[in-house]
């Protein structure tokens, strides 16, 4: 993978000098190169990985896989497309094996979601089945872990 | 019992690392945080892991071959060969170790005969003085200089010899200096030792650990008369990540790993065999993590470099290994008094040049075998310490 790349899905945060040096760059170059990658569709956005259990706020993931039976001018393409559009939807991708697509829908409740999926999908015409599974417990997102259990368990030696 | 009048005097003569001062004051001082560490922070890769979780599974708890594995062995010099050019005969000529640290200790201890001289570069990894003197050999400093950014050189080795020399240590990539011996340096090393009877003990645990376009030089595949004379120590350590699992290897002409493998079966019987299953996952699948590991490694190089020459304390861009030797004359402390007083006052822990011998005075050694995270408060609290010198 790009270096630059590597860094920045460690750590977005990073200042374009530090990104400079660790990359054996200018800063120039490298805020060149990010304004590329943003500008070509190669990086999409940036954002906290956050635990919800400990922040104040209410909030329920969902995994939601539904089974579609395309139609003329409306294949998985197109239906991705429309159901990307709803704010639910955290993130929508087409999968292989008994599924599919397949949804990450977050919502305030249970509820929400459940009456998310009743009224809004399994009402689309394309939608032969849905199955919902929700999140009970997250131990690791996005590459940490969310016990924050990071400790260095190496003695002194040399 | 006057166990000091008992016990070896030899060994009671032998002085103890200087460095477990500072892991004791560091220990004493608490929150203290470490750049002291002389290990990778990454774990085992996961398909290294459970290689040695399966060999248990299926019961493979008995001893190996004195010398190890056959197929490690072999899996060992066909790695050797693709990635240095070095060629050695499984059955013959390779020995798996405890450690890199045992195949040095074994390999000194079946060349030197007492009143033999070991050259040894300085600054230098702890165990190669200590060692050499068990075996009645006297050891002779070749003290490197930053302006050769610590490599030997031809004309330094030369001055050195003596006609009791016995051994040179090439400790390259260096632990503490980040030092490597390119091809060229190399050359001419091999050009003073021809028609010499000088052995070379090439410890090369941080080979795989070069940054920039020149991969690590093996002294062995310089010339068919280094091959003779050269004794190569390497291991998993450091490469795969796998310190605790002490497994290192010794590669040198038969008739020396001959007297090994006899000392090795007196001494250890075989190294640990859930450790050899997993270093054969190592060497046969797992070449692309280490590009990985190498990688993150450069890049944290590169950025503790400029941290150190920014805060004032120049340090040379080390090719190897996961250390930088920042200079810290500007300070006009000693190495020493730097490290505890930092610690003191900052609660960073970085290790004295002077526990790596006196060619380590005016530099501390700083491992950045940590998390960035980690590294930068480090430097954060080293340039208030320089700040408020």
């Amino acid at each position: 993978m790009d270096k630059l790349l590597k860094l920045l899905c460690e750590d977005a945060r990073l200042p374009v000098e530090t990104l400079a040096t660790m990359t054996g760059s200018t800063p120039e170059e490298v805020a060149a190169k990010i304004q590329k990658m943003e500008s070509d569709g190669i990086i999409l956005g940036y954002r906290a990985v956050v635990d919800w259990d400990k922040a104040d706020r209410e909030m329920v993931e969902s995994y939601i896989d539904l089974k579609i039976a395309p139609k003329k001018d409306f294949g998985f393409d197109e239906f991705a497309e429309l159901v990307s559009q709803m704010p639910e939807v955290k993130s929508c991708t087409l999968m292989s094996g008994g599924s599919d697509i397949s949804l990450v829908v977050e919502g305030r409740s249970f509820k929400d979601i459940a009456l998310f999926v009743g009224k809004r999908l399994a009402t689309m015409e394309s939608v032969i089945s849905t199955s919902t599974r929700f999140v009970l417990k997250t131990y690791k997102k996005q590459g940490h872990q969310v016990s924050g259990k990071n400790t260095d368990d190496r003695e002194m030696d040399f | 019992m006057d166990y000091s009048r008992l016990m070896s005097a030899q060994i009671q003569d032998i002085k103890p690392s200087g460095i477990r001062k500072y892991f004791s004051l560091a220990e004493e001082m608490g929150d203290c945080i470490s750049l002291g560490v002389g290990e990778p922070d990454f774990v085992t890769p996961w398909e290294i892991r459970r290689a040695g979780i399966e060999s248990l599974d299926q019961g493979k708890t008995f001893y190996s071959a004195n010398a190890g594995l056959k197929e490690l062995r072999r899996q060992i010099t066909l790695y050797l060969d693709r990635a240095f050019g070095l060629r050695y005969d499984p059955d013959t000529e390779t020995v798996v170790t405890v450690g890199g640290s045992e195949a040095i200790d074994m390999a000194m201890r079946v060349l030197l005969n007492p009143g033999d001289e070991v050259l040894l570069p300085s600054p230098c990894f702890v165990c190669y003085e200590p060692i050499a003197r068990m075996c009645g050999a006297t050891v002779t400093t070749l003290v490197l200089k930053e302006e050769n950014e610590f490599r030997l050189t031809a004309e330094e080795l030369r001055a050195a010899i003596t006609e009791r020399t016995k051994l040179l240590v090439l400790p390259f990539p260096s632990n503490p200096t980040g030092a490597v011996m390119n091809r060229k340096d190399l050359e001419s090393i091999a050009e003073v030792l021809k028609g010499t009877g000088i052995f070379v003990l090439s410890d090369e645990i941080y080979s795989e650990l070069t940054y920039g376009d020149e991969r690590h030089v093996s002294p062995a595949a310089i010339s068919r008369d280094m091959w003779e004379r050269t004794v190569t120590v390497n291991g998993f350590s450091k490469s795969f990540a796998m310190t605790g699992w002490r497994l290192g290897y010794v590669c040198a002409p038969a008739p020396v790993t001959e007297q090994i493998v006899k000392m090795h079966q007196f001494a250890i019987m075989c190294a640990p065999t859930t450790a050899q299953y997993a270093a054969i996952v190592a060497l046969r699948d797992c070449e692309d993590m280490v590009s990985d590991m190498r990688e993150e490694y450069d890049m944290r190089r590169r950025f503790i470099v400029d941290g150190f020459n920014r805060i004032g304390l120049h340090c040379f861009e080390p090719r190897g290994a996961f250390y930088v030797f920042p200079s810290i004359e500007a300070t006009g402390l000693s190495s020493d008094d730097f490290c505890e007083q930092l610690i003191r006052k900052k609660r960073v822990a970085v290790i004295p040049g002077t526990a790596f011998g006196a060619g380590g005075e005016g530099h501390i050694r700083v491992s950045y075998s940590y998390s960035l995270k980690h590294i930068k408060e480090a430097l954060r609290r080293i340039g208030e310490f320089m700040d408020e010198l």
